[in-house]
């Protein structure tokens, strides 16, 4: 594909920034502090007018030192409100975030009016307009960002013990406070050259829905951390890939509706912890509950007639859950596919296996009831709905002992015989 | 003469402008399972982290050894309450324990093999062999207690600080983690623990220290632990407990 | 009415109407929800407009109220799936939000007065001229209608609820017991924040309206203890900082809505330090007051404990003070003759005796 020399800045710019947003924004997120980024990149902006006021320049190295120092007075001075005084964190972030911009914005406003002063190169600086950014910027860009990564690698277990356990940290003699205040200027560095991608009100974007996106598919610190900068370094190139082929699509924004995407993409799907996953298993646990559920009842009614030859009849079984037709089938239907239980005419009847399997059931069911109403001494009328839900969750190995502990009852509560484990073992799960 | 395990002195500890310990001194002996029982709010989390130098004191100082806490670090190892940390942080039990061992490792280098070694000795120590890998999320309350109890095993300390150790753990735990402490004790070791259940005191313990922000009594369970201390700790509003409690000591004279 | 008079009414009422909702978000702990709204009500200000292709206020306020309800549900959303804090969640949705609307604006948008420098921090100046015409009649300054009625909107959803509100903040719990749903009245409050914003929006930008939101109340918060006070100081504040930051902006030259934060800032910096109550000042003061009442206490233990006259020079010693401090603790001591010099030492006095007993007594009752 062909790239402009500035589609081509931009590309290595945003790939930069999502790499190291990317790993500090873990530690942010696991450090519940995912909105410091935010206000950090707010009480940027006077350091920045500042530092132009200074030295006159417009160039990388001091508006950036400028950015640094705000950003870290700011952060310093959220720490200091908490700890001396009643606000609480999330006003001193609003207070230090706002109070700070504002400052800002008059220093802008009043650098506007300077004859030398055309600011406009300075609230780029600010509002993302990566279409700005040169080379010399992405060699300021890599250098710090090589820095903050030697850092990480080098502190990587001290900055893990400050996310976990602080206290732990400070008892075996660490010097936590110091290490906070690193991890926050290195936030403080990723914060500063992000700014000129995607602008203030993005950057804790940048830092927190790479992280949040990684957290959801591995569960050690290392891998997400590289996850995350992989995450975000790839969104960043995404993002300005598309938006220099696309007319009219300011970068910074799409670099965030790419990772966002990613972001949902990873919640929904993700092994064991995404949500879909988790909503399968559930649901297949549901069906199984059904299934045996509709064993058992197949059971009981031909247990109570002694009669397992004749069919039941569809409206019956319908009536014994209250049940609708639909759900009755889709419940029976594997159970006939299994060889279970077998379809006659309008009627459904167990088949020989499907009686040993549904015994294993009523087993269980039996047997709980009778530790129940021996062990906790609960009345034989309590019983039952405990039962109902824990002869589908106890497994054989369970059973088994309980049988044994109770020392191998014969009849429930009510009376009724408790079927004898299966020879070949191994019931349902 | 032996040197007491930890000594304390005029230690007053003050949160903003209230006092929180007040005037506390202590010597506690060597070798013993030591309890520290108190009413909610008494300090008794706060002396903990005064003896490690965890929170700032007003006045007084404290010993371990003999020595300075900071000359002595190496010898203690400290058990939080479990609160204390997020429990849903990517890290597996392995890990957690490792960190017991970072103070050894030193600056700038990575774990290595034997560390791990040593990591999976104490979990194997705490019955939590087989689920070393498995994410702390995962775990029950008393699966995350033996962790974190195992991580202190790591550091081989010859003093052990901890923060209810038994609270909110299941029966089998309390009685796993009392067997360790006792083992612990038997290796010449000493515990301190901050412990919540007046029940369980005189079986667990040898010593006793009663903290109601001052030092009411400190001692052998035999001689410290009676009614009349436990009143002056907990002012009186103890009666149910105190019959129990007397009920417990009769039966132990009895044994 | 003179620009000058109108543009300070509306910052006024802009200043006002965001301390009242402010106040609760601040008591809440939602202050940086409340900027997560301001941002990303965005998108629902641009399709408003693309929607009915003009700028009129009424679709504007809907767009932004319905965009800020959705952020408040999205947010609870990923919370409530437990799988990212709800810190993290607000930093996921709201730049989210916040980069569809300005997408939507460069795309479809760009030519239009819409443009991202005011949204972000807005341009009050303009608001005496632009005025709001019904059938040809010139009614006055938009802005000020916008406003004022969000303003009187906010005013009586405050005292309608306030009993509610007060409740549902400090005991959510108990307010669900009696009936007052907190979970209706959390999105009542929301949807005020979303459109006490868009009214500011056009004024401050969305920006400065965090400091609106935020600054003032958490001002107020260190100044008082009592909620209805604290609503008002917070007010008071608020206008205050619009008052004096226009005044600076016009003797500097600089932007208005920027000077209003500075101001805003500056007061609560004020009342950081110097508030009577909560203010580090007297904090500090009181610790010293308490560092040295209970430097006495611990000098008479010290001295009860030792049982006869001890030498000054082992106090100093054992305390690790100067000897100036000692001094300054002594004096009192001596002062009220619960210590006695005796042969280049000091001893505890009857009278000193006893004052411990008591003091001792009444701090075991006081812990109990």
């Amino acid at each position: 594909m062909e790239l402009t020399f500035t589609a081509r800045n931009v590309l290595i710019g945003a790939t930069l920034l999502g790499a190291l947003g990317g790993t500090l924004g873990s530690f942010a997120l696991l450090r519940r502090q995912s909105l410091l980024g935010d206000a950090l990149a707010h009480a940027a902006l006077p350091g920045v007018c500042i530092a132009y006021l200074i030295t006159g320049t417009k160039s990388p190295l001091p508006l950036f030192a400028g950015a640094l120092a705000a950003g870290l007075l700011g952060s310093l001075l959220i720490l200091a409100t908490v700890r001396w005084s009643r606000i609480k964190e999330d006003s001193a972030i609003g207070i230090v975030l706002s109070v700070f911009f504002g400052i800002g914005i008059v220093l802008l406003t009043y650098i506007q009016k300077l004859p030398a002063g055309n600011q406009s190169g300075l609230d780029k600086f600010l509002f993302g307009q990566a279409a700005t950014l040169v080379v010399a910027d992405l060699q300021v860009m890599a250098v710090l960002g090589a820095i903050v990564i030697a850092f990480v690698v080098a502190f990587y277990k001290e900055f893990k013990l400050l996310a976990f356990d602080r206290e732990f940290g400070s008892s075996l003699g660490l010097p936590m406070r110091k290490l906070e205040v690193l991890l926050t200027l290195l936030l403080v560095v990723v914060v500063v050259v992000g700014l000129q991608t995607v602008g203030v009100v993005l950057i804790v974007a940048a830092l927190i829905t790479p992280a949040a996106a990684a957290r959801q598919w591995t569960d050690r610190l290392g891998a997400m951390l590289l996850l995350s900068a992989g995450i975000g370094a790839a969104a960043g190139a995404a993002g300005s890939l598309v938006s220099a082929s696309m007319a009219k699509l300011p970068t910074g924004p799409v670099i965030v509706l790419v990772s966002s995407s990613v972001l949902i993409v990873s919640l929904l799907l993700a092994p064991r912890r995404g949500i879909l996953w988790a909503r399968l298993r559930e649901r297949q646990v549901a069906e199984r509950i059904q299934r045996e559920n509709l064993l058992k009842d197949l059971y009981l009614l031909g247990e109570r007639r002694a009669d397992w030859d004749t069919a039941l009849t569809w409206p019956h079984l319908m009536g014994l859950r209250g049940q609708t037709g639909r759900e009755l089938a889709r419940n029976a239907r594997p159970l006939v596919a299994a060889g279970l239980a077998e379809r006659d005419g309008d009627a459904l009847r167990l088949t020989e296996d499907g009686r040993k399997e549904a015994e294993q059931v009523v087993r269980k069911h039996r047997i709980w009831e009778v530790y129940l109403s021996r062990r906790l001494e609960l009345p034989s009328d309590h019983v039952h709905r405990d039962a109902e839900a824990m002869e589908h969750a106890l497994t054989e190995a369970a059973v088994t002992e309980l049988e044994e502990a109770l020392g191998f009852p014969a009849v429930d509560p009510h009376g009724s015989p408790i079927p004898a484990r299966r020879a070949s073992g191994g019931g349902n799960r | 003469m032996n040197v007491p395990a930890i000594e304390v002195h005029d230690l007053t500890v003050a949160y903003r402008t209230q006092p929180v310990l007040w005037d506390v001194d202590l010597a506690l002996p060597e070798g013993k399972l030591i309890a520290i029982v108190g009413p909610n709010g008494a300090g008794k989390s706060t002396l903990l982290k005064a003896i490690l130098g965890l929170v700032p004191t007003v006045t007084g100082w404290v010993q371990i050894f003999g020595e300075p806490y900071e000359r002595r670090r190496s010898w203690v190892g400290y058990v939080p309450q479990r609160e204390s940390v997020d429990w849903d942080f990517p890290t597996s039990a392995l890990d957690v324990v490792t960190m017991g061992l970072y103070g050894r490792i030193g600056w700038l280098r990575r774990p290595a093999k034997h560390h791990r070694e040593t990591a999976l000795a104490c979990l194997e120590k705490v019955g939590m062999h087989d689920l070393a890998h498995r994410q702390i999320s995962q775990l029950s309350g008393g699966q995350q207690q033996r962790v974190f109890l195992a991580r202190a095993l790591a550091q081989d300390a010859r003093l052990y600080l901890m923060d209810e150790p038994f609270a909110g753990v299941d029966a089998t735990t309390e009685r796993a983690i009392l067997t360790l402490l006792k083992e612990l004790r038997d290796s010449g070791r000493t515990v301190v623990a901050v412990h919540h259940d007046l029940q369980t005191v005189a079986e667990y313990f040898d010593h006793v220290v009663l903290l109601n922000m001052r030092l009411v009594a400190a001692g052998p369970i035999a001689t410290t632990f009676n009614a009349d201390a436990l009143q002056r700790t907990y002012g009186g509003k103890l009666t149910v407990l105190t019959q129990a409690t007397e009920a417990l000591l009769q039966n132990r004279s009895v044994e | 009415m003179s620009p000058t008079l109108v543009i300070l009414l509306v910052a006024s009422c802009v200043a006002a109407s965001c301390a009242l909702i402010g106040t609760f978000l601040v008591l809440r702990k939602m202050a940086l929800l409340g900027d997560a709204i301001s941002h990303a009500v965005l998108p629902g200000i641009v399709i408003a407009f693309l929607v009915t292709g003009s700028r009129s206020a009424l679709p504007m306020v809907l767009g932004a109220g319905a965009l800020g309800v959705l952020t408040v549900l999205l947010v609870e959303l990923f919370t409530r799936s437990r799988r990212l804090r709800e810190d993290a969640s607000i930093g996921v949705v709201f730049p989210a939000l916040f980069s569809l609307g300005v997408i939507l604006i460069s795309r479809y948008a760009a030519q239009v007065d819409l443009d991202l420098d005011c949204v972000l921090y807005g341009e009050i100046a303009y608001a005496p001229w632009d005025v709001l015409l019904i059938g040809g009649a010139d009614l006055g300054p938009k802005a000020l209608w916008v406003n004022g009625a969000v303003l009187l909107l906010d005013l009586l959803f405050v005292l309608i609820f306030f009993k509610e509100l007060k409740l549902s903040t400090f005991d959510a719990g108990l307010s669900a017991a009696l009936g007052f749903s907190p979970v209706v009245i959390h999105y009542l409050l929301m949807s005020a924040v979303s459109v006490t914003v868009v009214g500011a929006f056009e004024s401050v930008g969305a920006i400065l309206v965090v400091a609106m939101l935020v600054v003032p109340p958490a001002t107020a918060y260190l100044l008082t203890d009592r909620l209805g006070v604290m609503l008002g100081v917070a007010v008071g504040t608020g206008i205050a900082s619009a008052l004096l930051g226009y005044g600076m902006a016009r003797a500097l030259d600089v932007s208005i809505a920027g000077a209003m934060a500075t101001v805003a800032g500056l007061l609560f910096l004020a009342a950081l330090l110097l508030s009577p109550s909560h203010g580090l000042l007297a904090r500090l003061l009181q610790l010293r007051k308490m560092g040295r009442r209970l430097s006495g206490q611990l000098l008479l233990l010290h001295l009860r404990k030792e049982g006869e006259v001890v030498p000054t020079a082992m106090l100093e010693r054992r305390f690790g003070w100067s000897a100036r401090r000692l001094q300054t603790v002594l004096s009192g001591l001596l002062r009220t003759g619960l210590v006695e010099r005796e042969g280049g030492g000091l001893r505890l006095t009857p009278k000193g005796s006893e004052v411990l007993e008591t003091t001792g007594r009444a701090q075991l009752a006081h812990k109990l």
